[in-house]
């Protein structure tokens, strides 16, 4: 099987005051369809320059970041503003969501992004209110949802237009316990049903029970990675 | 998707889109009024010269353009005949008078203009019959002092005027209505030009061996012939005079630029206030929206849909706002008095309208810029 997301050696670097900084250097990794992965680490390690990366926000210094087999160090601005729209599903630590959209307005914008709003879309929009259990939230707007609602929503949106990638950025860092749980458990759910390759960046190692792969980094290099069940037990368990 | 996203930004926001275009409605009944204010100004000034049936007007020579100051024989007229290129030519005389209304002594001031019959000068007739003989006691009057003055054709009217140092009082009875014949801020009443030339104000009134003279000739050209060109040889075979075109003219009657140019002056920075305050609304808005930009880039939204997004929204507000205060504007310019000096003209108002709806755009201009700007790293806290 052939992964989704893969990585050669890549790099990051910038120009600052003190010199040439090594943000991210010389990673590799590998997230196979139906894999969820974390990136952990401590703050300045690299682990969100990695993420923007692999989410084609940034062009990588040197090496390869490829996605379903397509280089996006390569790709033009526009190409890549589309690849994000059409292959990537993103969620974020805050400001997920459009204020003046509904929760259903907020979930159909992808389809809407990508111009794949049909009826079909919407049926498929109301499926995913109804199994993230938003069906009474549905007209609501974000101000009126708590935060697990909203980081419902957002992980909807960023499933419901069939990504082949879904990237979460601290998606629980305005939760708490027992939500950022909920949260991570459902979005490890969906990633495992449909297939997808994900990967959350965050630095509560507890959460790292519903992935599959940890990736610990290190000033901007991958220290160590975490691959079998036991190895990633015995990581949350030592913090 | 440009036009959903503003315009659900605008409706699930209403409450505040609506408010920030009433200040835009503000600005633009302020900006209509000035327009309206300075159209209302200029035509009591110029209206009588403007609608002229002529295409050139001829003034003594050295004299500034003034009318008043302006006195041509009666002998001058046959050479201007003469030039190559004119039609016809009608002498004017032009002066101020007053009406007496009641037996109280309420008066209406008003421009007497002393006309030709059947020459250039003659004004268009909405009722009655125009001037026919060059001496009687009769009159053409605006349509302003028929209402004015309630009267109507067969109405007599008295005119007062200073001769030397003597109130005169005239008799003559109304025979045509025109409609807006206004001169120097007053309604004009016409008459036939002798009739004119004794009730006119005078400096003595022992007038025995002066010449009968005119104050401006109105000259109406060969269909076809260059007012320029007219202009030019009116000049050169007539001696001791000067051939302007009507806009010359009308723009020559002192303090008539002036007080344009106040109008427009005001005009124009009412609506640079109307670019600032469209620019800093949006501009503030868009500050308070760039986290949000930022996210919606990094899902995918382009440059492109971001931009149109804030250009739709500035341009639908701005055009509500606008429509309005537009309607506000007719509403209370139903309510005007007639004697206030406010025209709405079709021309102007489009003209006024139409810069109303750019300030829209002009001052959002920063804004989509900031727009586009946003990266979409931000939406991951970094920057490039």
């Amino acid at each position: 099987m052939e992964p989704i997301i893969k990585t050669n050696n890549v790099s990051k670097f910038y120009q600052s005051q003190s010199g040439l900084v090594r943000a991210v250097d010389q990673v590799s990794i590998e997230v196979f369809p139906g894999e969820f992965a974390a990136l952990v680490g401590p703050s300045g390690s690299g682990k969100t320059t990695m993420l923007a990366m692999l989410a084609a926000l940034l062009k990588p210094s040197e090496g390869q970041v490829m996605i379903d087999n397509k280089d996006l160090g390569k790709m033009k601005e526009n190409d890549r503003v589309r690849f994000r729209r059409e292959r990537i599903g993103f969620t974020f630590q805050s400001n997920n969501l459009v204020p003046y959209l509904t929760v259903q307005e907020n979930i159909e914008m992808m389809l809407r992004l990508n111009g794949t709003l049909s009826a079909q879309g919407k049926n498929l929009v109301k499926d995913m209110i109804y199994r993230l259990g938003l069906e009474e939230r549905q007209k609501n707007l974000p101000n009126q949802l708590s935060g697990g609602q909203k980081q419902r929503v957002a992980i909807a949106r960023s499933l419901i237009h069939n990504p082949s990638v879904v990237l979460a950025d601290e998606p629980t860092a305005s939760l708490d316990s027992e939500r950022a749980y909920q949260v991570v458990k459902l979005f490890s759910d969906l990633i495992h049903e449909q297939g997808k390759a994900g990967i959350m960046v965050t630095h509560d190692l507890r959460l790292c029970i519903y992935v599959d792969k940890v990736y610990q980094m290190m000033d901007g290099k991958i220290e160590r990675v975490l691959s079998s069940r036991q190895e990633i037990d015995d990581f949350i368990a030592c913090g | 998707m440009a036009f959903y996203l503003a315009f659900k930004e605008i409706w699930r926001n209403r409450g505040r889109f609506f408010l920030f275009s009433l200040v835009i409605a503000l600005i633009t009944t302020l900006v209509l009024f000035i327009a309206a204010l300075a159209e209302g100004l200029a035509a009591a000034n110029k209206e009588y010269l403007e609608k002229l049936d002529a295409q050139v007007i001829i003034f003594q020579k050295n004299v500034d353009l003034s009318a008043n100051t302006s006195q041509i024989g009666r002998s001058t007229l046959n050479d201007i005949l003469r030039v190559p290129g004119v039609e016809d030519i009608g002498a004017i005389g032009l002066s101020g008078g007053s009406l007496i209304l009641d037996q109280s002594g309420n008066r209406l001031d008003v421009s007497l203009i002393g006309i030709e019959p059947g020459k250039p000068g003659n004004p268009d007739i909405t009722a009655g019959r125009p001037i026919m003989t060059s001496r009687a006691n009769e009159a053409v009057i605006d349509f302003r002092i028929a209402q004015q003055a309630d009267v109507g054709i067969g109405s007599d009217l008295t005119i007062r005027t200073i001769q030397g140092t003597e109130e005169k009082f005239y008799r003559v009875r109304v025979i045509g209505i025109t409609s807006g014949q206004q001169y120097l801020f007053r309604p004009s009443l016409f008459l036939p030009y002798r009739t004119w030339d004794d009730i006119r104000p005078q400096p003595s009134t022992n007038r025995l061996n002066s010449e009968l003279v005119t104050n401006i000739v109105a000259v109406r050209l060969v269909p076809g012939v260059e007012i320029d060109q007219a202009r030019a040889d009116i000049e050169r075979f007539v001696s001791s005079v000067e051939a302007v075109d009507l806009k010359t003219a009308y723009e020559a009657i002192p303090g008539y630029k002036v007080q344009q140019q106040t109008l427009n002056t005001q005009q124009f920075f009412t609506l640079l206030i109307g670019i600032l305050v469209v620019g800093g609304f949006f501009q503030i808005q868009m500050l308070q929206k760039i986290p949000q930009i930022g996210v919606l880039k990094a899902i995918g939204a382009s440059n492109l849909l971001v931009g149109a997004a804030a250009v739709i929204q500035i341009i639908l507000v701005t055009t509500f706002g606008v429509f309005f205060g537009a309607l506000v504007t007719a509403a209370l310019a139903l309510g005007i008095p007639g004697n206030v000096p406010i025209v709405f003209s079709g021309s102007t108002v489009a003209i006024a309208v139409a810069a109303l709806l750019a300030i829209g755009p002009i001052g959002g201009l920063v804004t989509v810029r900031v727009a586009v700007g946003v990266e979409p790293l931000m939406a991951l806290g970094l920057s490039s």
